[in-house]
């Protein structure tokens, strides 16, 4: 017996401690200068952001910035208080219709974080009577939700259909009038894969299931006006709640979620991360609301997207081993030995180039990623500095030995 | 098919189904501990519980998952689903 809370984590501090120290290391780099929305100034030298999630690199966009400014310096730089009290300036309910409009949905209701939309509404949805059924890759704060609700929590294979089916026929069968959640993602963002939501909605209505997907990689990315992959996908009629966040394509922070069932608007009244804790800032709210505006209207989905094929197939036909296909505006290379994964990111650092190195439990399979969010402001010329990098850094590492020389050349 | 099984034969079965993620050949006792002793972690161990449901036709709620370190606790939770059937 110990005393000691930090105890249980000594395996996880012996690890931590064993990364190199200093520029190497990939939990202790900070970005000393922000140039634009895919260079920074890192270790004293430019570099380019590979791995952040500003798909479309609003984080600079002149018009954002504008409003931001003048809600900073009409509102104040917060708010003091939560939804529920003194934190709702018209401002928020303004940012609430253009999700309405943006969504073309009845409701719409803004959290603080993408992360407190997924707890608040998974836990407040499905209470102790009901099910809660999640794809087994499903991003941290749907595990939370489940976590923090009173449900009872069944997981299927990602993205099977038939399996979903045996869980839900299994829970039907046992209890044929229980509230059934199955929380699906647009998009899935280790490996950038989409959900086959057509057949996982059918087979979810044809048990009476509602639905939620999670569009936090998706939104602004897919669809014809940048809804996600439920619009790419056609099946918007059938989805019952879509939860997203403005920390990615949106280019701040902040969380979401739209729906057309009737009774929703009674979730101002009980989800409790809703109400306990403050609202978005006045410039923050300002900024999401511009955005979507553009992001609506934008041409930037095929550039991205294209931007991703370039370095996806650059990396593919160098001869690494791929984790994505370039579907998505993720890449990432599986790398076999997490040791070899660490030097290889802090490798890239050195080169100038800022990927994220994703480890497990985050990424399914146990895998080591190398992994790049592609933005549609990344060049022509960043996407090939990145795929030199790579190159330089996977042969040195003796990853791309057996490779066609033509490619290397 | 499984509901007079008992706990033994439910137990050889869960075998079974671990053994394909005991990369090691650790032997398996009642008594193994899945993260200690088997060397799984919480993700090994959610993708072992969805193949029993799937093997035995029962749900086992992910919350029940705390209470349930040892493989001998697996069959018997496996067990008392079963018999509630
Ligand atoms: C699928 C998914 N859902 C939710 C979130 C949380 O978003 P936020 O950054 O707004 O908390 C993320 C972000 O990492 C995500 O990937």
């Amino acid at each position: 017996m110990t005393f000691d809370l930090f105890e249980k984590f000594d395996p996880i501090l012996n690890d931590y401690n064993s990364l190199p120290k200093g520029a190497g290391n990939p939990f202790t780099v900070s970005m000393e200068q922000v140039l634009s929305p895919t260079t920074a100034i890192i270790n004293g030298r430019e570099t380019i952001l590979a791995g952040t999630n500003n798909y479309m690199g609003m984080t600079f966009n002149q018009e954002c910035m504008d409003a931001a400014q003048e809600a900073l310096l009409t509102l104040g730089t917060g708010t003091t208080g939560s939804r529920m009290l003194n934190g709702t300036y018209n401002s928020h309910k303004k940012l609430e219709d253009t999700l309405r409009e943006f969504y073309d949905t009845k409701h719409a209701i803004v959290f603080s974080t993408g992360y407190q939309a997924n707890l608040g509404i998974i836990a407040t949805l499905a209470g102790p009577k009901d099910y809660v059924v999640i794809d087994a890759d499903s991003h941290a704060s749907i595990y939370d939700g489940c976590a923090m609700g009173n449900a009872t929590v069944v997981r299927f294979k990602h993205n099977d259909a038939h399996n979903l089916d045996k869980k839900l026929a299994r829970i039907r069968k046992n209890d044929p009038q229980a509230g059934i959640l199955v929380v699906l993602e647009g998009v899935y963002s280790m490996l950038g894969d989409q959900a086959p939501l057509k057949e996982l909605t059918r087979i979810s209505k044809a048990h009476n299931a509602f639905v939620l997907v999670d569009e936090a990689h998706s939104i602004g990315v897919f669809g014809e006006t940048g809804r996600g992959v439920a619009q790419e996908q056609g099946v918007e009629d059938q989805i019952d709640f879509i939860v997203g966040t403005f920390s990615k394509s949106v280019g701040t922070i902040g969380g979401y979620c739209v729906s057309n069932n009737p009774k929703f608007e009674v979730l101002r009244l009980v989800c409790r991360p809703y109400i306990f804790t403050a609202s978005l800032p006045p410039s923050v709210v300002a900024s999401a609301t511009k955005a979507l505006e553009l992001i609506a209207n934008s041409n930037l989905r095929a550039k991205l997207l294209s931007n991703s094929r370039r370095l996806n197939n650059g990396l593919s036909q160098a001869g690494f081993e791929m984790g994505t296909t370039g579907e998505s505006p993720i890449a990432a290379i599986i790398i076999a030995e997490q040791n070899t994964a660490i030097t290889f990111w802090g490798e890239m650092i050195k080169e100038g180039v800022y990927v994220n190195l994703a480890l497990p439990p985050a990424t399914p399979k146990k895998l080591n990623l190398m992994r790049c969010s592609l933005s549609a402001a990344h060049s022509l010329e960043q996407i090939d500095f990145m795929l030199e990098k790579f190159i330089l850094v996977g042969t040195k590492l003796g990853l791309l030995q057996d490779m066609p020389k033509r490619v290397l050349a | 098919m499984y509901m007079t099984q008992t706990v033994d034969e439910i137990f050889e079965q869960i075998c079974k189904i671990i053994a394909p993620f005991n990369k090691k050949n650790i032997p398996i006792t009642k008594d193994s501990l899945f993260s200690v002793d088997l060397e799984l972690d919480s993700l090994n161990v959610m993708d072992i519980l969805s193949e029993i449901e799937d093997e035995f036709d029962i749900t086992v709620p992910l919350n029940m998952l705390p209470d349930m370190e040892t493989v001998g606790q697996f069959a018997e939770t496996v067990k008392q689903l079963l018999s509630e059937q």
